[in-house]
């Protein structure tokens, strides 16, 4: 048993010193000259337009929700025309990011873990590296940096999204102008709601590429690793962006919400 | 497009072979956990000959071309490739020398996110930092005729045969104009008439690219055809080694065995 508990400490440790490894691999690849950019276009392209359509309906439906599940409660509080506000602040401080940071992590990590993965078990990352081609500057940099950038954007996309969601819902029982709901929701947001909100979905991109790439590069030499480097991108991507968020929202309160 | 068709002969010697040593391994060992894969494994090549390590599946024959490009570190012996230690080589200068030595892999490794213009285009453009396109194509279409399948330029990995997938592999990795290459299992998976189309095109390759290669294979055609010389690997071990006709008439049973379908 005490056997059992060192080896998987022993690994996990080992774990944590080959993604440093990896890190590091691709921190000095960001500054090696010659970077990608036709690869980073197509990344941005695959990563960032085609999770639009899913962020966008997830986005829109929890807007949606939220302002039907908000409503009875500020109702009985008297406070029916908070409703807006309400619904902004939480949708771009926190439910926007990571709404759209998890979708990001089923879709993108996973697709990024299969794809490596079983580039892998293909030989293909071991051809390009054979061939005196860099792997980590074509296949990992560009992923990373591109997943850094978009689901940032995607963010801000998908809270634009869910507040129209929450305007329709809103319209359901009451009746407010498009024009002034607006208003409402964009009165009552500032600069320490946002910034932190955008800083947050960079880190995120970041842990989702990542732990993508990371779990792809080192799978193991099989079919089965493809589904295992997948799952496990998607697993641990999913506990990073929760890691990172409770960070940022202690940071966040500390600097702008004394 | 073949060098020769019909009934080929044995591979003799050619008079480029000369006595230039390109890669020099002595007392080589490798182990993978409590398995020791490589047990002591001495050889030279010689620059413009062709060398057949055959072997049975899990012999450590893959290992051996697999220590020679860097991608595994022995744990003994000596290493030289070009007269340079490998396993003393910065990542840098691992890179410098990879780009003079080609590694045909067993799959073809093509990448299939690609087409087969831009699989070849890769590592012109990445590794010789070609920036002409014109010049570029001229390569492309030049290395693709020459393993007859310019036609398929601009299809996918996804659309090709086995066959043609390693013919696309070897065109890419002979565009860069490689001293080495290194073939693993070149032959496996493929139909007898592949197989030997596949082994008539690696001996053109290799006189018209003037070549040194090492080729990995337990196909007795392919080292028929291919080989200047043939090594017999076993446990981790060089058993025998000789040309075709000297190991044809080997006493060793275990050489017997796997010539005894060609007599």
């Amino acid at each position: 048993m005490a056997e059992q508990v060192i080896t998987g400490w022993r690994k996990w440790m080992m774990g944590i010193g080959e993604q440093c490894v990896f890190f590091s691999r691709f921190f000095r690849n960001i500054f090696a000259g010659g970077f990608e950019w036709s690869e980073f276009v197509r990344q941005c392209y695959e990563i960032g337009y085609r999770s639009l359509m899913l962020v966008g309906i997830t986005s829109f439906i929890m807007g949606f929700v939220l302002i039907l599940q908000l409503r009875p409660s500020l109702v009985s509080l008297g406070a029916a025309s908070m409703l807006p506000k309400t619904l902004a602040v939480s949708f771009v401080r926190e439910m926007g990011p990571v709404i759209t940071a998890i979708i990001c992590a089923g879709k993108i990590a996973s697709s990024i873990g299969a794809e490596l993965g079983s580039m892998k078990v293909t030989e293909q990352i071991d051809a390009m590296e054979v061939s005196g081609a860099n792997p980590i500057q074509y296949l990992v940099v560009t992923r990373i940096i591109a997943t850094s950038l978009m689901v940032p954007l995607l963010s801000i996309i998908g809270d634009v999204i869910g507040l129209v969601g929450g305007f329709l819902a809103l319209n359901i029982n009451d009746s407010i102008s498009f024009t002034l709901y607006f208003q409402k929701c964009i009165g009552s947001l500032d600069f320490s709601d946002f910034l932190p909100a955008v800083i947050k979905t960079i880190f995120f991109g970041f842990a989702i590429g990542f732990v993508g790439c990371y779990k792809g590069y080192n799978s193991n030499k099989g079919t089965e690793s493809v589904g295992i480097a997948a799952n496990s991108a998607v697993v641990t991507a999913s506990l990073w962006i929760f890691v990172i968020d409770a960070i940022a929202v202690q940071i966040t309160s500390f600097l702008f919400y004394k | 497009m073949a060098a020769t068709k019909g009934n080929i002969e044995p591979k003799k010697k050619t008079p480029a072979a000369k006595d230039e040593i390109v890669i020099h391994a002595k007392g080589l060992k490798k182990s993978f956990g409590d398995k020791e894969v490589l047990k002591n494994i001495t050889f030279d090549l010689k620059r413009g000959e062709n060398m057949v390590v055959l072997g049975k599946s899990g012999q450590g024959k893959s290992v051996t071309i697999q220590c020679v490009v860097g991608m595994l570190k022995p744990d003994g012996g000596d290493l030289e490739v070009f007269g340079e230690g490998v396993t003393q080589m910065s990542d840098e200068e691992l890179k410098q020398l990879r780009i003079k030595i080609g590694f045909l892999f067993q799959s073809g490794a093509l990448y299939d996110s690609m087409t087969v213009r831009e699989n070849l285009e890769f590592p012109l453009t990445r590794v010789l930092k070609l920036k002409d396109q014109a010049e570029i194509d001229k390569k492309v279409e030049e290395v693709l005729d020459n393993v007859g399948l310019l036609d398929a330029i601009d299809k996918m990995p996804s659309d090709l045969s086995g066959g043609m997938r390693k013919r696309v592999g070897l065109a890419r990795t002979l565009i860069v104009n490689p001293e080495i290459m290194l073939y693993d299992e070149p032959t496996t998976g493929l139909d007898p008439i592949t197989s030997r189309e596949i082994s008539e095109l690696i001996l053109h390759m290799q006189q018209k690219y003037k070549t040194s290669s090492i080729i990995i294979t337990h196909d007795l055609e392919c080292a028929r055809i291919t080989a200047d010389r043939i090594v017999v690997m076993n446990d981790g071990e060089y058993i025998a080694e000789g040309s075709w006709k000297e190991l044809q008439k080997s006493d060793n049973e275990l050489v017997k065995s796997f010539f005894i379908e060609t007599t």
